[in-house]
């Protein structure tokens, strides 16, 4: 007796949920692999997920077992050089001996690290566990609005060059059609009467010739209607339609003078990561512009812009200059949305504050949808805050913050959502 | 190839369909005359549930250890990534089945197997491995195959509504405290009793009541009248006991009532696993031996063809090969070749026995093979069944050869090999190395003394002076979470003095 059953169809993720207590009862380890992997991960890369290393020895279990030392005694097949009584010498430490097979797997074991995979969504919650991510599905970033001519049907008035000659010629063949059937019948009933008369064996001329006339009459009015009339001519109609532009550029600016150090980096990387993805939620493609900056900004790539190390001093409105450039070289702020995120340690030349003020109020937020500043330092704040101060003040579109970990980086993006349900109200 | 030649009829029969992909009517078919032959050997088995899984399900079925229903809990999953991680890169098949230990018999076929291998697990698991459980003493005396579903189900439900009743992190301590003791969690010299899904809820509830109620007796602070001081010390337990998970369940204080019936589910799941675990050589090579016959049977009626056979022999010879002991590929005695061919072996003996046969085996040899199969099938454990019927044939076949290993030598010696003084030898050195108590640790509960600071002491005793493994400390950290009080093992010295070898919380050296 048998009963076969096909359960290929049945649920398969019988093991997510044990899947999900691993993953909680590692927390701290698969947290810890994340925080190194961030450090080595493009901040536009958010669409994998990430491999996971766990050394073993931290997920073993514990059971009570044999341990070394002791007789053991063992029977192993293949015999091929033995006899009874012979006497081998051990050989250097559990290496091939048949007697410590045990142990040399055990060895072997201790130094193999755990590697896994999690999925993006898995790296994200972990990633940014500490942040209390808002709800990304109820909050929408504001785009820019671009208007796009669509077409929207036809119409019987327009300019010659939108004439839609097809529909225009499906509208002269139904009127012809429609004006000339009543005659076209009229027509084929006389000619077959003057046929059946022609047949005739007598000579009906009277009748013949009025038929005649009367069939060159109609050939006559059917040949009169017009091919084309203006009746007939058909438009294209176009429209306007609003798009919101999927478009935005990035910029990412940062002190890289000697002050900042690398964790300092590590946190703001943190925030850029953040920002990115908080963007990519809503524009189709984004743009990142790094920008780095100690008494010059230059533009640069990932890699350079997180690690190479810059001595000297700073003078911020370098890097501000320099974004104000980029975006009237490149980035033509009706088509796109201009974001800029700048993270400090706070350290400024003294006299360049009032400068860096004025380049934000007067080229830099007017263009821009959102800038944000963060503040990464333990120490007190310095001129550049203060003048920051009341740039947050007068503008809406521009928030601050001080940073001191990494879970300080929340609140600005609260208040950039913030913001946004005020205007939509 | 071995003929069967009462089976042979030689009358013309179309042979079965021999397609690479099976489908559910070929398997019927297989499934049909395999039956019929098992039938023929008299092989008794629980009805047979076949079920069609992915690969993906396979892994599923791997990650839970066998269980069919598991209960939530994290070393599933990292069981489950592991295997996945493995079967990802290619650096592991999987198990082309999996069978389980119920009524029922549930066997898993995977989707992506060919027509001949669906074959090859039918005979292998739905007969052999089924008959096996339905037939052999420890299976029939531990495990009780109707209610095993029912049970886990039960455990899988209890448990998840404890983790809704309390905490997620309690369960799981109290879970992975009770897996470390897992493998103490059997009663080795005791019969269990059979009791019913019914009667098991039935109990339940009225025995976490009472299960307290006899604790907080035990624990009594109420001042006892002063005994005479002379009469030997109140000692508890008054045995010492093997089943630590047991004494736990009954007899840890602060244990909470859902904590202690958690504790007796995996003692119960131990329980359960733990016949298999001592008939792994008897239950594949019987499974093996099985396939191996019921096919050949069939090849020899002419129901399936060549090309069937030598697909099927293909994949029989890999799972019985053995490598030697200087092979890259040696890890160990492969039960399955061990098994296979000493049911080959008893066979022989029996239909063409020779002068030494007759000799070693003068009760089986030329009997009839069927009957003492069977017999051997029913009434022995590894241990048990190398020692009476490993043939100095088969030590000569597979060369066996022992090696005496004292870690207080600079060498190790070869104590016996494949020639007649050491027979007898290697026969008994491989049994022993298949008896459970010489393999687990014999770690028991000596004392818990309940009239003072309720420390409980575990006595460990060496077998051949064998030092007790590193993870003692953290094995010893999962009693503490249970017991709640401190613990400690104690082991006797050369000079009989009892030494501390591990406690928690930690003691210091000078104590």
């Amino acid at each position: 007796m048998a009963n076969f059953i096909d359960r290929r169809l049945n649920s398969k993720n019988k093991s997510t949920v044990n899947r999900q207590r691993f993953l909680r009862r590692y927390k701290n380890q698969i947290k810890k692999s994340v925080t190194d992997a961030v450090n080595e991960r493009s901040v536009t890369d958010i669409n994998s997920g990430e491999s996971i290393i766990i050394p073993k020895k931290d997920l073993s279990e514990p059971t009570f077992h044999q341990g070394d030392g002791g007789i053991k005694d063992r029977v192993h097949p293949g015999n091929d050089q033995f006899s009874t009584g012979d006497k081998i010498p051990r050989q250097p430490k559990k290496q091939g001996q048949g007697a410590g097979e045990g142990d040399a797997s055990d060895n072997g074991e201790g130094e193999d690290d755990f590697t896994f995979s999690i999925s993006k969504e898995e790296y994200l919650t972990l990633l940014f566990e500490d942040l209390e991510l808002p709800n990304l599905e109820k909050n929408q970033l504001d785009k820019l609005i671009q208007y796009k001519t669509v077409r929207s049907g036809f119409c019987a008035e327009g300019v010659p060059a939108n004439i839609d000659i097809v529909k225009s010629l499906q509208g002269s063949i139904a009127r012809r059609i429609a004006m000339t059937s009543s005659k076209r019948k009229h027509l084929k009933a006389l000619e077959e009467e003057l046929l059946i008369l022609s047949n005739d064996k007598y000579d009906n001329i009277q009748q013949k010739r009025r038929l005649i006339a009367e069939i060159n009459d109609l050939k006559e009015k059917i040949a009169k209607v017009p091919f084309i009339d203006t009746f007939d001519l058909h438009f294209r109609n176009y429209a306007k339609q609003a798009v919101p532009t999927s478009k935005a550029v990035m910029f990412c600016l940062m002190d890289v003078s000697g002050s900042m150090d690398q964790a300092t980096k590590e946190m703001a990387k943190r925030f850029y990561i953040l920002l990115y993805l908080f963007l990519s939620r809503t524009y189709s493609n984004i743009d990142v512009v790094y920008i780095r900056h100690h008494t010059q900004a230059k533009e640069v790539d990932e890699e350079e812009f997180f690690y190479s190390q810059e001595t000297g001093g700073t003078i911020a409105s370098s890097a501000l200059t320099l974004m104000n450039d980029i975006i009237s070289e490149r980035y033509d702020d009706n088509q796109w949305n201009i974001y800029g995120a700048q993270a400090s340690d706070g350290d400024n030349w003294a006299d360049d504050s009032p400068r860096c003020q004025s380049i934000l109020e007067q080229h830099i937020l007017p263009k821009s949808r959102y800038f944000s500043y963060i503040e990464i330092t333990q120490r007190a704040h310095q001129t550049l805050w203060q003048h920051y101060k009341h740039v947050e003040d007068s503008h809406s579109n521009f928030a601050m913050q001080h940073i001191k970990s990494v879970a300080d980086i929340y609140p600005v993006f609260r208040a950039l959502f913030k913001k946004n349900t005020h205007n939509a109200a | 190839m071995k003929h069967n030649n009462e089976a042979i009829k030689n009358t013309k029969v179309t042979p079965l369909n021999d397609t690479p992909d099976w489908t559910f009517d070929l398997l019927k078919q297989y499934q049909h005359e395999i039956a019929r032959v098992a039938d023929f050997y008299r092989l008794d088995t629980y009805t047979n549930q076949i079920e069609v899984i992915t690969a993906e399900q396979m892994m599923d079925a791997y990650a839970s250890v066998g269980m069919p229903i598991g209960y939530n809990h994290w070393t599933f999953g990292k069981k489950f990534i592991q295997t996945e991680q493995n079967y990802k890169r290619g650096q592991m098949g999987l198990a082309y089945e999996i069978v389980i230990n119920s009524s029922p018999c549930i066997s898993y076929l995977m989707e992506e197997n060919t027509l001949t291998m669906q074959a090859l697990v039918m005979a292998h698991a739905c007969y052999g491995h089924n008959s096996f459980f339905k037939g052999n003493y420890l299976f029939k005396s531990w495990t009780d195959a109707s209610s095993i579903i029912d049970y886990l189900l039960f455990a899988k439900n209890y448990i998840a509504q404890c983790e809704e009743k309390y905490d997620i992190s309690d369960v799981e301590a109290t879970l992975d405290a009770c897996h470390a003791l897992m493998s103490h969690g059997v009663d080795r010299y005791k019969r269990p009793q059979k009791i019913s899904l019914d009667e098991e809820l039935k109990r339940q509830s009225e025995r976490a009541e009472y299960l307290q109620s006899q604790v907080n007796a035990l624990w009594r602070t109420v001042p006892k009248k002063a005994q005479l001081d002379n009469e030997a010390k109140y000692q508890f337990p008054s045995e010492p006991q093997e089943n630590i998970l047991y004494f736990i369940e009954k007899n840890a204080p602060l244990l909470q009532p859902w904590q202690r019936e958690i504790v007796r589910i995996v003692r119960k799941i131990s329980q359960y696993f733990y016949p298999q675990k001592q008939t792994q050589v008897m239950n594949e090579g019987w499974a093996c031996f099985w396939h191996y016959t019921i096919l050949n049977h069939l090849y020899d009626e002419g129901l399936v063809t060549d090309k069937f056979m030598l697909e099927f022999l293909h994949h029989h010879t890999n799972v019985v090969a053995q490598p030697e002991y200087n092979s890259k590929y040696y890890s160990g005695i492969n039960p399955y070749a061990l098994g296979f061919n000493m049911f080959i072996d008893i066979r022989r003996i029996c239909e063409h026995p020779t002068e030494e046969d007759k000799e070693y085996f003068p009760d089986i040899a030329g009997s009839n093979w069927v009957d003492t199969l069977h017999f051997a099938m029913e009434n022995f454990k590894d241990e048990s069944f190398i020692s009476q019927y490993l043939s100095p044939k088969l030590i000569r076949d597979f060369k066996l050869f022992h090696i005496h290993d004292d870690s207080d030598k600079d060498y190790v010696e070869i104590g016996a090999i494949h020639n007649k003084q050491g027979y007898q030898k290697v026969r008994q050195q491989l049994a022993s190395q298949y008896n459970l108590s010489n393999i687990e640790v014999n770690i028991q509960v000596i004392d818990a003394n309940i009239d003072g600071d309720r420390a409980l002491t575990l006595r460990y005793t060496p077998h051949n002076g064998v030092a007790l493994g590193k993870s003692k400390n953290e094995v010893l950290k999962h009693l503490h979470y249970l017991w709640q009080f401190d613990v400690k093992i104690i082991q006797a010295t050369e000079s009989g003095k009892d030494n501390v070898i591990a406690s928690c919380p930690p003691q210091t050296k000078d104590e």
